[in-house]
């Protein structure tokens, strides 16, 4: 363990770029008053704010999966240093003990045994079949392997406590703080949904602690076919589901944006041309374009091995090349929105005193139009970002979504799906997938809902 | 009262923000007798359209009833369980709404959503409800009722889809009929026509009437009784004689004084400074206390209480006086002989149509002539109010001079240049003489931006002033201008009322200095009040600039008040222009005439009888053929019929279009 190389993945540029821009996009809505009105309004929607926690949540895994290197490998002194072929990342760092400790095959969750039978040779005893002991799960138990309950009930109850403390904690900072500023008012009437933030974190809080308490000792929700542990691909899907919910609103959104506007204010032949262009887009079966784009996107990193020093930068590539078929595919909807929302707006009389004072027709694009429609912008992102992650899940169902070396929600389905059919089924890995893009989809949906409430400007 | 029809007793109602209940209507108590019209009559936002949402009980999601009795013929309403209620709305009360366009439903036949009454009230169906429906229909005066039942809505004009609203609301015979603003959407041929029905109706069914209105024209035809609202309290009650001939509230005397009118011609309109208190900072004593010009100390600590000044009239105000000594006599001033100056804007038979396209291929299959051979010369310091009803093209005419909408034909010449053809930078430099101020503030102002970026922009576009500091100088002289303070320019417009906001408008529009202002109707979607002071800054920058205005509109008050020309228009042509004297007192025209004739007038004495037009205006996609105005005209003859008549000058000023006049 002597060194390391910083590894950036394409993925990760605009990972870290689009954090720079929402911070950005944040200080120029601090310095907005309407817009900042608006973000007020989802402040105060408790639903919204409970949501908004769970996402931060998902986000933070997903930064952390985005932090990526190599390690250096043990070399002799004076020779150039040679860094390990595997890239990962900071959450890999801390999952440590989830990423390392692989079992042989499948376990259920909380096993101390594998799941399917095996012949072992005993020393002096000939050979069984039996179901043999697990290489980590439940290791510390020794002999007491039916003790599994009480002791795991036990640690979890321990983490929980902890988890409880460590809540009221931050229950306390939140409350001095508000009292600080307004000495007489109640948490539960503040402005922001302090109560509804709170009360999220402390479910979180309950929940997460102890799972990961567990983990250290047990397969908390199994392991899969070749024996790695279900929490950990968990945790590496959210960042896939992350960047193909983020990365690929940001390359539709130009388009979208663009081509709407343009349609709709300049009207004539450009608005022919453009709803020519997304009628017939929409009217190819989008499975099938993905299919096609993705497929001679293959052939082409397969053809070009020298691009890639890694394994993983090849994924990336792939995953990339995903986000952009998304895209390319998925602006229509927004587009026809704007279009229609402009064809609204260049009848509003500002929009015609501007072009009485003979100011161009970008400008009024720019000053006049552009920001009228931020609304509608903002949440359309925040709806699309859910239907993409599962978009995704579904493509890679069907085998033309990620890289297979890649773990996403729907490379653990597809995993997961021949093992359904076995007697007795294995679960876990699909229940797994299910429960995790579960919360982070709903999540995203009542976040969208509780945006499209405040910016509704009929309830404004 | 105890033959009371309805009565209504310390209603309170209030709408929820957050989590705390703004009272909107503060204890308000009246009654009204069967046969009886009593108008309920104040600005926007004093809490009418609440109280009759509130009597209703139709409140909106936010609205609360925060106390009161609201009692019909011995059932108080308010406690009734809402499924009793249905039987009572549209059975036994019925309301007519604002906005005939929106009020019906687009996709049922006007046959379905009449049924739909006569079923749920008066259990009718089949034939029988048809029978009846034809029946209400020719009681609206509709003709060819049975045609009409199959049509929907989008068929009908507005006026008769406020005519079909008000059969509804008759299918279930009610004893108590609410209309709310029932007129302020339509044009005042078809006004005169729908206040008409709605008195002839109620006499004929002895029916009680709630007529919401802010318009003392529409009172002064209509109601029996009034109470004036003023930010949710009643504040004066009054027979009719009494409101017109002796009010006595300051704030009902105010409104009387902020009409414009022929006889305040060069005078400043009385204004009512500042604006109805928000909800949710209502003062704790007289709520007028802050506008009112007789204020006095007692009134910033107590609520005034009712006092009886007379038998039927009450007021609430602390002030014992009268009427204010109104000196001033009418204004007599003729402005005949006053020489107009050479004209600077020589518009001459401006066109514009728009092609009509239809198929596959977009073929061109007609013309909407919008705008049909216009021609008018304004000159420096002079207004020229274009008249004429929603339609008639008068707003066109206004973006083809700006050449906002390319004319189709005709010329435009702003100081001896021709506009019409001019591309780029010439026509960008020509725009700076002529700027325009728009009908609704709401609209005419980007929400986005600030005050200062507003007005900067035409003079950042036009390139005056590019140096920052002498710009932020002289965005705040503009503001001091038109009256308002400096630091409104880091303000957005959201913070603004609706006369701010004009007030802003205007301010963007002097920004480039034109010679010329087109103002397109900039009063008609303010309060009086407000309209007033808008009316007195527009007087007040003509004499301080030597702006010249082009003012659209249809509001004769207005006119009579403002202009110096005027020129009519029906269906995309002017059929008559002249100074605005010789139109006013003598109009040529039968449509100029039956115009002015059919303008309610705030006054208890109308002088002439009114003229009523049938019918609304046609369609300029077909117009009718000779004179476009003969199948309404009430003094057609065959020659109107077969060709349109040709100008005659009746004096150097005056010119019309008619054949009864050649």
């Amino acid at each position: 363990m002597s060194g390391f190389q910083v590894v950036v993945l394409w993925s990760d540029v605009l990972v870290w770029l689009l954090v720079a821009a929402g911070l950005g996009v944040g200080v120029l809505i601090a310095k907005s008053p309407p817009l900042l009105a608006a973000w007020r309004r989802v402040g105060a929607n408790r639903v919204g704010m409970a949501s908004a926690t769970v996402l931060l949540a998902f986000i933070a895994v997903g930064l952390l999966d985005s932090l990526h290197y190599r390690l250096q490998l043990d070399g002799k002194p004076g020779q150039p240093a040679v860094y390990a072929i595997e890239v990962l990342s900071v959450l890999d760092a801390l999952a440590a003990p989830l990423r390392t400790r692989n079992e042989k095959t499948y376990s259920a969750p909380f096993a101390t045994r594998l799941y399917a039978k095996e012949t072992i040779d005993l020393p002096g005893q000939g050979t069984v079949r039996d179901y043999p002991r697990l290489k980590y799960g439940g290791q510390h138990l020794g002999e007491r392997e039916d003790e599994v309950a009480a002791d795991a009930g036990f640690t979890a109850f321990k983490a929980g406590v902890l988890a409880f403390v460590g809540w009221l904690g931050v229950f306390g900072v939140v409350a001095a703080v508000n009292r600080k500023k307004r000495p007489n008012l109640k948490l539960r009437d503040a402005a922001f949904a302090w109560d509804a933030v709170l009360l999220t974190l402390l479910a979180m809080l309950l929940a997460v602690v102890p799972l990961f308490w567990l983990a250290g000792q047990y397969h908390v929700f199994g392991t899969d076919k070749v024996g790695q542990d279900v929490l950990y691909q968990i945790l590496k899907s959210v960042r896939t589901g992350l960047i193909i919910g983020l990365v690929t609103t940001l390359v539709m959104l130009p388009m979208a944006v663009l081509l709407g506007i343009v349609a709709g204010y300049f009207r004539g032949w450009v608005d022919d041309l453009i709803q020519y262009l997304y009628t017939v887009l929409n009217s190819i079966p989008g499975v099938l374009l993905i299919a096609a784009a993705v497929l001679m996107m293959q052939v082409v990193i397969d053809s070009h091995p020298q691009w890639f020093s890694t394994a993983a930068e090849r994924a990336d590539l792939r995953l990339l090349a995903l986000c952009f078929i998304l895209g390319i595919t998925s602006w229509t909807g927004l587009c026809r929105l704007l279009r229609g929302e402009t064809l609204k707006l260049r009848e509003l009389e500002y929009i015609q005193a501007a072009q009485a004072f003979g100011v161009s027709s970008w400008r009024i694009i720019l000053r006049h139009i552009l920001p009228n429609l931020m609304h509608i912008v903002i949440i359309a992102l925040v709806m699309d970002f859910s239907g993409l992650v599962l978009a995704e899940a579904v493509l890679s169902y069907v085998g033309i979504g990620v890289d297979p070396t890649m773990t996403s929600f729907g490379t653990m389905i597809n995993n997961a799906r021949m093992e359904l059919g076995r007697e007795p089924a294995v679960w876990w890995s699909l229940a797994a997938a299910f429960s995790a893009m579960f919360v982070l989809v709903l999540a995203a949906n009542l976040f969208a809902d509780a945006v499209r409430d405040a910016f509704d400007p009929r309830a404004a | 009262m105890s033959d009371a029809l309805l009565s209504v007793t310390d209603l309170r109602l209030g709408f929820m923000a957050g989590k705390r209940a703004l009272p909107a209507v503060d204890g308000i108590s009246f009654a009204i007798s069967p046969g009886e019209t009593f108008a309920l009559l104040g600005e926007s936002g004093c809490g009418k359209s609440a109280t009759a949402q509130g009597i209703m009980r139709l409140l909106p999601a936010a609205g609360r009833m925060l106390g009161g009795r609201v009692v019909m013929d011995g059932q108080e309403l308010l406690g009734l369980s809402e499924a009793d209620m249905r039987a009572w709305r549209g059975g036994r009360m019925a309301m007519i709404f604002q906005e005939p366009a929106t009020s019906l439903n687009p996709v049922l036949t006007v046959g379905r959503q009449i049924g739909e009454v006569l079923e749920r009230h008066r259990g009718l169906t089949g034939a029988a409800a048809t029978e009846r429906m034809v029946e209400l229909l020719r009681l609206v005066g509709i003709a060819d009722p049975e045609r009409r039942l199959t049509e929907y809505p989008f068929q009908l004009s507005g006026g008769m889809k406020q005519r079909v609203m008000i059969a509804i609301a008759l299918a279930g015979e009610p004893e108590l009929l609410i209309a709310d603003e029932p007129t302020t959407a339509l044009d005042v041929t078809v006004q005169a026509q729908i206040l008409d029905l709605l008195a002839k109706i109620q006499v004929d069914r002895g029916m009680g009437m709630l007529l919401i209105t802010h318009d003392l024209g529409v009172v002064a035809r209509m109601a029996h009784r009034i109470g004036v609202m003023y930010a949710g309290e009643l504040v004066e009650v009054a027979s009719r004689q009494a409101f017109f001939t002796a009010p006595r509230h300051p704030y009902t005397q105010a409104l009387f004084e902020a009409l414009p009118d022929i006889s305040r011609r060069g005078l400043r309109l009385n204004t009512i400074p500042g604006q109805v208190p928000a909800l949710a900072a209502m003062p704790a004593g007289c709520r007028f206390a802050d506008r009112c010009p007789q204020v006095m100390a007692i009134c910033r600590e107590q609520s005034p209480p009712w006092r009886e000044v007379a038998g039927g009239h009450a007021v609430r105000c602390h002030w014992q006086g009268e009427a204010a000594a109104n000196g001033r006599t009418g204004n007599a001033v003729t402005e005949l002989d006053i020489d107009p100056g050479r004209a600077f804007l020589e518009v001459a038979d401006l066109k514009v149509h728009f092609p009509i396209r239809k198929g596959l291929l977009q073929r061109t299959v007609g013309h909407v002539r919008a705008v049909d051979g216009v021609s008018l010369a304004i000159a420096a310091s002079r207004t020229l109010a274009l008249v004429g009803e929603s339609g008639c093209g008068k707003t066109t005419v206004g973006k083809a001079l700006l050449q906002l909408i390319q004319p189709s034909a005709g010329s435009v010449r702003l100081g001896g240049n021709e506009l019409v053809g001019l591309k780029g930078r010439r026509l960008r430099s020509a725009r700076r003489h002529m700027q325009m101020v728009f009908q609704d503030p709401f609209a005419s102002l980007n929400p986005r931006l600030r005050v200062g970026e507003i007005i900067a922009e035409g003079m950042a576009a036009l390139g005056i002033d590019t140096e920052s500091a002498s710009h932020a100088a002289a965005i705040a002289a503009l503001l001091k201008q038109v009256g308002l303070p400096d630091e409104a320019a880091g303000r957005y417009p959201h913070e603004f009322s609706g006369g701010q906001r004009q007030r802003i408008a205007i301010a963007r529009a002097l920004a480039v200095q034109p010679e010329l202002l087109i103002c397109d109707e900039p009063t008609s979607a303010l309060d009086v009040s407000v309209q007033a002071q808008i009316l007195n800054l527009l007087k007040k920058l003509q004499a301080e600039l030597g702006v010249a205005y082009l003012f659209i509109t249809h509001n004769f008050a207005v006119v009579e008040y403002l202009a110096h020309d005027v020129a009519v228009m029906y269906l995309g042509r002017i059929v008559e222009r002249g100074r605005a004297e010789e139109i006013l007192r003598s109009p040529k025209h039968p449509y100029t005439q039956a115009l002015l004739s059919a303008v309610p007038v705030p006054r208890l004495d109308h002088p002439t009888a009114i003229i009523r037009l049938p019918g609304e205006t046609p369609s300029p996609a077909n117009p009718p053929a000779g004179c476009h105005f003969h199948p309404r005209c009430p003094m057609a003859m065959d020659i109107c019929r077969q060709a349109y008549p040709g100008v005659t000058e009746l004096s150097p000023t005056h010119r019309v279009n008619c054949h009864l006049a050649g």
